[in-house]
């Protein structure tokens, strides 16, 4: 690897142009402060690694907001504690960079804890350098979660209490508990053998990242001389003396040759391939011819109700799709509201020509009612001159009503006794319905079977062709 | 084939495969979850990308970096989570990221509940978070409409550089229609001026931050014209029945529907009534609005799942030349074509 020193690395800009204001050959960082030493080990390393022109740099908020003034690479500056959300993204969109979510303790810690804690988990295939310096500097002071106990801050005046403020977070430690994480090690600025140290984790990670090894996590205890209100030099002692003994130093994880390389799919962007992956045929819909329709039928709102487990979404959803076939315009709509909690089920079926109004059948056409509660509840609302169709072998009430057409089909007992499964009601209905409405031909309905129960046994598939034969004729040779 | 009965929600996915959306990041909540399901089931086959994320607040970030990456991106929620997610899309008009938020509403405030409401139109259409923006923001009310307009959402959103809500609510999310699966696009723009690569020749930045008051004063005005010809240009609105209406009836999404049932019973009975529907709530068709008096329309009624959200735009628009007045009902209940049809012999006579 090469060395480079003794000038502005080349992972820099040479200009700061993004910077307000005047000084633009340096930096906003307080004297003293660790950021301008980690950023430096970050420029070089990207440098000597090559990958400078291959970097994107999330900055987040605290006082490495404007980390991108600096960096010449691709950059982004994402909201507090996010930085590793927005990385995801980019690292997802650029699977082949290196994508670098630089943190503060606020922002890592606490803002964004669940964010960092979930994006090690999933491996995202990123670089997160989160330098630690116990407080919060660019809002002035405050404390941070990983601020000691007894730390005066602005806003632990009286020192940070454990009892009510809780214990500084060794973030290190939260990482490595993970399973995904490829490198996780904790390092110091404090002195210049502990810099040599952390310019070898920070080259270690990029190199990682380079090779797209998945997760890196890189904690810098850091100095904040302004907002600790020492000098640098005081700073550095309080380091070693202070934050050491509770940040211990090294290497928390490193899966080394163990690493998977992370690679992502190509999207697929062709229009004829994007079709043909997602099953949709180029070919024109051919609508069956229709048959006779009265023209009571030709508009229908269609109420289904009754039990949950009767099929009623299913018969519902059946109807709607035969009915499409034909070149209708179809909508179907679950029920809403406290029914869909009581053990009852209800849906809207519109079939026409023409654009559809409410989805709600307020005023079936038509109702479908597979139990009681659903006669006594719906039949009011049938239209005059409407039709309702109820099941007689669980209906043993009469309807009311004088002024609709009603058709008893004894539609479980058809299911049950004559084909042997219960779970063929809704293609019974199917069957009532075409016989009644002559809206569907049988063999065009058992044409959309293996459609309808895509995936299903060739047996389930006869045993439905069965049910919507055996609801069509009983129809026919009773009314 | 391409055509196919499916729901609202999967409708919207469609759209996006289809507009060449790359990604897709959410968290899940009714009704909207079906949304993030689709995608979860069709963006795999195509190579392109799911993330289930651990929060609203995570999925909009992550939608803010796939924008800045350059990708078609789209997230989807519901009002607790379209809440959560504010900050984020300020994020992304201040950024100017394009791109795609579906917003299947539900019953609130707090958790409300899951079934239909209109009441997250403030919030989406005034902007909802922090700062000067507006969103772009469709209201589909078919579940054709939620392919195509979440497809040409996608188009606003390159055109304008800004977020753009496809707004809607359970009634329109669940439900089941017929939908013909539009040809998916050639070409995509290009996004070299603004989008990060990670590239030697493109060292773009995607930022908000403006230190200086007169850079920020400035670029809120760039965004402030934007907002201008979005308000000149992208004005989208439905009429039925409204040539010699004197009754005419305002609303958007599934109310829409029912209005439109409204409509045709009342020209049944010879009344002359018509519907105007807002398809585009950000901009609003504030000006056909402010001409309804001189087409001699002497009544407007606003009906909406909301208190009184809709109306406000409605009433801007009218400045009061002729009164306006509001239906609406809430907590996901949604009114009947005769309920309303009574609230209009009730405010306007029958003499109509």
């Amino acid at each position: 690897m090469k060395k480079t020193m003794l000038r502005k690395p080349k992972g820099f800009v040479d200009v700061y142009v993004h910077k307000a204001g005047a000084e633009k050959d340096r930096t906003h960082y307080c004297p003293g402060c660790g950021h301008g030493i980690l950023h430096k080990l970050i420029a070089e390393a990207m440098e000597d690694l090559d990958i400078v022109d291959d970097t994107i740099l999330i900055s987040p908020v605290g006082c490495s907001v404007f980390a991108y003034y600096y960096f010449d690479t691709g950059n982004f500056q994402a909201a507090h504690g996010r930085a590793p959300a927005v990385a995801t993204a980019t690292s997802r969109a650029n699977p082949n960079k290196v994508v670098i979510s630089y943190q503060g303790d606020g922002d890592l810690a606490a803002i964004g804890g669940n964010n960092i804690v979930q994006a090690a988990n999933r491996g995202e295939n990123i670089v997160v350098f989160f330098v630690n310096n116990a407080i919060y500097g660019m809002t002035g002071g405050q404390m941070a979660p990983t601020t000691l106990e007894g730390q005066v801050t602005t806003t632990t005046p009286y020192g940070r209490n454990v009892d009510t403020d809780g214990y500084p977070m060794r973030m290190c430690e939260v990482i490595s508990q993970l399973t995904a994480p490829t490198y996780v090690e904790r390092v110091s600025l404090h002195d210049a053998p502990h810099i040599r140290k952390t310019r070898a984790a920070v080259r270690k990670a990029l190199q990682n990242a380079k090779e797209r090894k998945g997760f890196q996590f890189v904690e810098v205890l850091s100095t904040c001389p302004s907002g600790w209100k020492m000098d640098p030099v005081k700073s550095m002692e309080w380091v070693k003396e202070k934050m050491l003994p509770l940040y211990p130093l090294g290497v928390y994880r490193d899966k080394g040759d163990e690493a998977r390389v992370i690679t992502r799919p190509v999207p697929v962007m062709d229009p004829a391939e994007v079709w043909k992956k997602l099953g949709i045929s180029a070919e024109a819909d051919v609508d069956f011819p229709r048959g006779d329709v009265a023209d009571e039928y030709k508009k229908m709102s269609i109420r289904v109700a009754g039990f949950g487990g009767q099929g009623i979404m299913v018969t519902g959803q059946a109807l709607a799709s035969v009915a499409l076939e034909y070149g209708y315009n179809v909508s179907w709509l679950p029920s809403y509201g406290p029914e869909m909690r009581g053990g009852t089920a209800n849906c809207s079926v519109n079939i026409q020509d023409g654009t559809i109004g409410a989805a709600e059948a307020v005023k079936p056409t038509m109702l479908l009612a597979m139990n009681r509660p659903s006669l006594e509840k719906f039949e009011k609302t049938i239209v005059p001159g409407g039709t309702l169709i109820y099941n007689s072998t669980l209906i043993d009430i009469e309807p009311v009503r004088k002024d609709i057409k009603i058709f008893p089909v004894p539609i479980t007992g058809i299911a049950d006794d004559k084909l042997g499964n219960i779970r063929v009601q809704s293609l019974v209905n199917i069957g009532a319905y075409a016989a009644i409405t002559g809206m569907f031909k049988v063999e065009d309905v058992v044409k959309l079977l293996p459609k309808l129960f895509k995936g299903k046994k060739q047996s389930i598939i006869d045993l439905n062709a069965k049910a919507v034969k055996a609801g069509f004729d009983y129809v026919k040779e009773n009314f | 084939m391409a055509r196919m009965l499916m729901k609202g929600n999967y409708a919207a996915v469609y759209g996006a495969a289809m507009a060449g959306c790359t990604a897709y990041y959410g968290y899940p909540i009714t009704p909207a979850s079906e949304v993030a399901e689709s995608a979860a089931a069709l963006f795999p086959k195509l190579g392109r990308t799911f993330v289930q994320a651990e929060s609203e607040v995570a999925a909009i970030n992550m939608v803010y970096g796939s924008a800045g990456s350059g990708q078609r991106v789209m997230t989807g929620s519901s009002g607790p989570g379209i809440s959560l997610k504010m900050e984020g899309i300020s994020y992304c008009a201040g950024a100017a990221l394009p791109c795609v938020i579906v917003d299947i509403m539900r019953g609130g405030p707090g958790l409300g509940n899951i079934g239909p409401e209109q009441s997250d139109y403030n919030q989406v259409v005034k902007g909802g978070g922090h700062g000067n923006y507006r969103n772009i923001v469709l209201a589909p009310n078919s579940c054709q409409e939620m392919c195509d307009y979440t497809m040409l959402a996608f188009e606003l959103a390159d055109k304008y550089r800004t977020p753009v809500f496809v707004l809607t609510d359970g009634v329109i999310g669940q439900m089941m229609e017929s939908v013909t699966i539009p040809e998916p696009v050639k070409e995509l723009p290009d996004k070299s001026d603004y989008a990060v690569f990670g590239t030697p020749l493109n060292k773009n930045l995607v930022n908000s931050i403006y230190i200086d008051h007169d850079d920020l004063e400035e670029w809120n005005m760039v965004l402030h014209r934007k907002y201008q010809v979005i308000k000149e240009k992208e004005v989208m609105y439905e009429e039925y029945m409204m040539d010699d209406a004197e009754i005419v009836l305002v609303g958007y999404g599934s109310v829409s529907r029912v209005l439109r049932t409204v409509v045709d019973d009342a020209r049944a009975k010879g009344i002359k009534m018509g519907l105007f529907r807002p398809i585009t709530l950000f901009p609003f068709p504030a000006n056909e609005i402010e001409a309804f008096p001189e087409r001699g329309i002497k009544h407007v009624l606003t009906v909406e799942l909301s208190t009184g959200q809709l109306v406000d735009d409605v009433n801007l628009a009218l400045a009061g030349v002729i009164k306006s007045d509001l239906y609406f009902r809430l907590g996901g209940n949604v009114p009947s074509a005769d309920e309303i049809s009574d609230k209009i012999s009730e405010l306007y006579g029958e003499e109509k």
